[in-house]
């Protein structure tokens, strides 16, 4: 069995500083694991600018944003796994842990360790399809994989479209897709305001005489094969939907941005304590969740507004575990 | 020196989550007074949105001899607002032979605005 | 134009069970079917439950089938590999004075064959399901009820039956069938497939099937079902089948927990004229969970991941109120398997048997040497053991290489599930044969990679990477290729 003093899970935004900072904070012994191919995490796919005006004092795009992570990682030698996938994380007897992982070179491989940092990221909260009627054809797509296709690939995902959800997400790839080529129709948001920065409805969408609508939402999806069309239906303040407001749209493609909730599947499994509110752990001022030396940053433990703030935090909770480490 | 109509723009600052609410005054003379701001940063945002809007583009370039390689690109400063879809038509049909660097130019003095396109991830 | 022995039309579980039966005797068999996957139509969307075999009147075909369908599956299951649990079902009675009708469906049960069936009182319902209403006067326990996952026992026949010689076709449409001296002519637009016999396992479509060669003309009526799949999270939320006794309100309404660990809510019943309209509506949806919540009160709504429906083949009025399973007297070597609702699922083990000793009657061939009798299923990394894990990376390393989050699936499952005989070729198809994307977050993640396995096991380009047939293709070109 590996043996390490701070396991960092996910290389991320919040993963490489916090593995920054633990091996800043006097511990030599720590690893992170990476699921992906690469370090960086979803900055990856952002390749929109407005990251770092924090943390660098400049405006950088999401890869570059990474990039300067990444740079300090190599420099630095934090060593780090790619490829590799953490199956489950247990606490032994004497309150390490036992991370549970596999990667194609090694197989399964236990690892323990004296604290883990859990730094997963978030994910789409996929509900927005789920309560719509009508078909399921090709052509639904969260905002997040159609960033994915566009940013990523070079792909697109429709030429027609409609967002539901004024996420931030959402509101960027309006832009995005309209710059490459696509026709955006709308985005619809169902709640009485957008979700989304400020900064973003005003250069993603009014830039380009996008149209938000809001009280607004697709109550049913049109199309056997492919997304023909939707319908989009006015609410009242229950958000139940106003009969004889039906608009039908033409689409080929309907993109659904409706936040982002922690990924919490391992910080369940692993027994911590859960806030309802937040979607993430419960954790004390250290960043320390119910479980003693299982610390959680960034976007697992509540969705942050600003990559900037997600990489401070991570900053101190690697701090926090180099001295739970140190003390034990 | 230009003439212009004297009138307020209502706009809502973005250079941070605060969004205070500016009124951008516009004086004959195409200069401008903002009030509403609590920074000078609103100021600088309020008088450059109405006198000269100006916007970074972010898209990507493809990879020649590849499919789906792409890297990502952006204008290294901001160009006017209204050149946004020329330095995309610009964009259009290039492609980059492997390996680039962030930071590569990829087009000089896109769409005449001063301004390169450069690479904002590595591809190898 | 292809000459076979016998050509099934349709590649649901029906055809595929009848097609792997067929295979055990000297003959060449081809299954036609329109879409472009086997287990497109019914056999997808529906309950995934093996009935215990009480509901069907003593004496029909259904009850028959049924019974002995259910008495099949535990064996079939191991030797074909695909999931079954045999959790039990109940039957609730809410009133005092409908408790007579549970009676009943005992007796028919026991006339039927059915073994072990009791009446619970309320308090030996709630020991056994401590979630299920406190209004409750009394329950049918049929133990020999079940629960299957529908695509893996069609997966399981279709494969087996390919391994065995049976040809399938997809994106074949039959547009009508001639009569020949010796047999039909089956005609998918511009290809033609002579054959000895023709098998109609059309599902929805099997009237127009039937009425290509028949006077006696058929109709059925799509009845759509629409139901809510819940969370893993709420798998337990009960152990057996929950149904109700059918009353004033209508059929009732199941909750299940499904093989895979998710719970299911549904279905409702709704008499359709179009036999391709799975849509679900606002009104279904929230219909399926006031009624459930008279079984069960508590069932977390918000835990729902997915909505779907699906259409059972039902006869209208005029028609047989049976399966009909018999070769058309006017058109000898065309046999009928039509009407297959519910319990076609639990019955299609039997219906396969059933309709390959019709056709051994009719056309005696010897058996076919070197018949396959088992098979094994893909891989499954989520349910396996760190040992098991371990030895199937040094297998092959693409098992240590996590493709869907949710439901744990690798790319080396999916790319078995692309390579296997009667393969995928659509993201559906790797959903139902891996679970890939069948999660939590609905395939948002794992979309792009299953499309990019998909691209190079098919030797194809990405774009033309289709959700389940032509024209369901799921991306729309490159960027910057159009004028803006």
């Amino acid at each position: 069995m590996k043996n390490v003093d701070i396991l960092i899970i996910g290389g991320g935004p919040a993963g490489l500083a916090a593995g920054l900072s633990a091996k800043r904070n006097g511990v030599e012994n720590v690893l992170i694991l990476e699921r992906d191919k690469c370090l960086g995490g979803i900055l990856n796919q952002c390749i929109h600018n407005g990251f770092g005006l924090h943390t660098f004092k400049e405006e950088l795009t999401g890869p570059e944003y990474a990039d300067r992570y990444v740079t300090m990682v190599n420099t630095e030698a934090v060593p780090y796994m790619l490829n590799t996938m953490v199956c489950d994380i247990s606490v032994a007897d004497d309150g390490d842990k036992i991370v549970t992982a596999m990667n194609k070179e090694n197989g399964m491989m236990k690892i323990k360790a004296s604290a883990v940092i859990l730094a997963m990221g978030c994910r789409e909260r996929p509900r927005g399809a789920l309560s719509i009627p009508g078909s399921r054809p090709a052509g639904i797509f969260s905002a997040g994989t159609a960033q994915y296709y566009v940013n990523m690939e070079g792909r697109m995902p429709g030429k027609k479209i409609v967002i539901l959800g004024s996420g931030d997400i959402g509101l960027i790839m309006a832009r995005r897709l309209k710059l490459e080529g696509a026709e955006v129709l709308c985005v619809a948001e169902i709640r009485p305001k957008s979700g989304g920065l400020k900064r973003h409805i005003v250069q993603c969408l009014e830039d380009f005489d996008i149209p938000l609508y809001l009280n607004t939402t697709v109550t049913c999806i049109h199309g056997k094969s492919r997304v023909e069309g939707v319908t989009l239906s006015q609410v009242d303040e229950n958000m139940n939907h106003i009969k004889g407001t039906e608009k039908f749209v033409e689409c080929d493609t309907l993109l659904l941005s409706c936040g982002l909730i922690p990924e919490n599947e391992l910080t369940t499994a692993a027994g911590a304590s859960m806030d309802p509110k937040t979607g993430g752990p419960v954790v004390d001022s250290t960043l320390q969740c119910s479980i003693p030396g299982l610390f959680a940053c960034g976007n697992v433990l509540h969705v942050h507004e600003l990559v900037d703030h997600v990489s401070a935090e991570a900053e101190r909770a690697g701090a926090f575990a180099a001295n739970y480490v140190k003390g034990r | 020196m230009v003439k212009t109509v004297e009138r307020d723009v209502e706009l809502t600052c973005i250079r941070c989550p605060k969004g205070c609410a500016l009124t951008v005054h516009v004086n004959p003379d195409n200069t401008a007074t903002v009030t509403g701001n609590s920074c000078p940063k609103g100021e600088e945002y309020g008088r450059t949105e109405v006198l000269n809007p100006v916007r970074t583009v972010t898209s990507s370039v493809r990879i020649a001899g590849t499919k789906n390689g792409v890297v990502s690109v952006k204008t290294k400063g901001d160009i006017p607002k209204g050149k946004i879809f020329e330095c995309m038509d610009a964009l259009k049909g290039i492609s980059v032979e492997a390996p680039v660097k962030i930071g590569d130019v990829i087009i000089e003095n896109v769409a005449d605005t001063g301004i390169d396109v450069v690479a904002t991830a590595n591809f190898e | 134009m292809s000459r076979y022995d016998v050509v099934i039309v349709g590649a649901g579980v029906t055809g595929c069970a009848i097609a792997r039966e067929l295979a055990r005797g000297q003959r060449n068999i081809a299954v036609l079917e329109k879409n472009a996957d086997i287990c497109e139509g019914t056999s997808k969307a529906n309950s995934g439950i093996v009935h215990a075999g009480y509901d069907a009147k003593e004496g029909t075909l259904k009850a028959k089938l049924n019974v002995r369908g259910n008495e099949m599956m535990e064996e079939l299951s191991k030797k074909l590999d695909f999931p079954f649990r045999r959790n039990g079902s109940l039957v609730l009675c809410f009133n005092e004075e409908d408790l007579p009708k549970l009676e009943v469906l005992k007796d028919r049960g026991e006339k039927n064959g059915v073994k072990g069936i009791r009446i619970l009182t309320p308090a030996e319902v709630w020991e056994m399901e401590p979630n299920i209403t406190k209004d409750l006067a009394g329950a049918l326990f049929a133990p020999t009820g079940g629960i299957v996952c529908p695509f893996g026992m069609t997966e399981a026949f279709a494969e087996n039956a390919s391994v065995n010689g049976v040809d399938f076709y997809f994106e074949k449409e039959v547009t009508s069938i001639e009569k020949t001296a010796d047999g039909f002519k089956v005609i998918c637009w511009n290809e033609i497939y002579e054959t000895k016999a023709v098998i109609n396992a059309a599902g929805v479509f099997a009237d127009e099937i039937h009425n290509m060669v028949s006077d006696k003309k058929l109709k059925i009526v799509p009845r759509r079902g629409q139901y809510n799949l819940l969370d893993k999270k709420c798998g337990d939320f009960v152990d057996k089948t929950i149904f109700q006794l059918p009353s004033k309100l209508g059929k009732g309404i199941l909750v299940t927990p499904t093989v895979h660990g998710n719970l299911l809510v549904g279905p409702t019943a709704e008499d359709l004229d179009d036999k391709t309209d799975t849509d679900t509506t606002a009104e279904g949806m929230s219909k399926v969970f006031k009624e459930a919540a008279l079984s069960a009160p508590d069932i977390n709504k918000k835990m729902v991941i997915t909505s779907f429906s699906g259409l059972r083949a039902h006869f209208d009025e005029s028609g047989p109120g049976d399966f009909l399973i018999e070769e058309l007297d006017k058109a000898p070597g065309f046999f009928d398997v039509a009407g297959i609702e519910s319990p076609g699922l639990s019955a299609a083990p039997a219906i396969g048997q059933y309709v390959a000793e019709m056709v051994n009657r009719r056309f005696p061939v010897p058996d076919r040497i070197g018949f396959v009798e088992s098979r094994k299923g893909i891989p499954n990394m989520a349910n396996a053991s760190d040992e098991e894990r371990e030895s199937l990376i040094k297998q092959n390393p693409l098992f240590a290489n996590v493709i869907c989050r949710c439901e744990f699936v690798t790319e080396g499952e999916i790319v078995e599930a692309i390579d296997r005989p009667v393969g995928a070729r659509t993201l559906d198809g790797i959903k139902r044969r891996t679970r890939a994307g069948m999660g939590r977050c609905q395939s948002g993640f794992c979309q792009p990679k299953v499309l990019e396995i998909l691209e190079r096991e098919l030797n194809t380009d990405r774009g033309n990477v289709c959700k389940s047939g032509s024209g369901s293709e799921v991306l729309k070109g490159f960027t910057k290729e159009d004028s803006l």
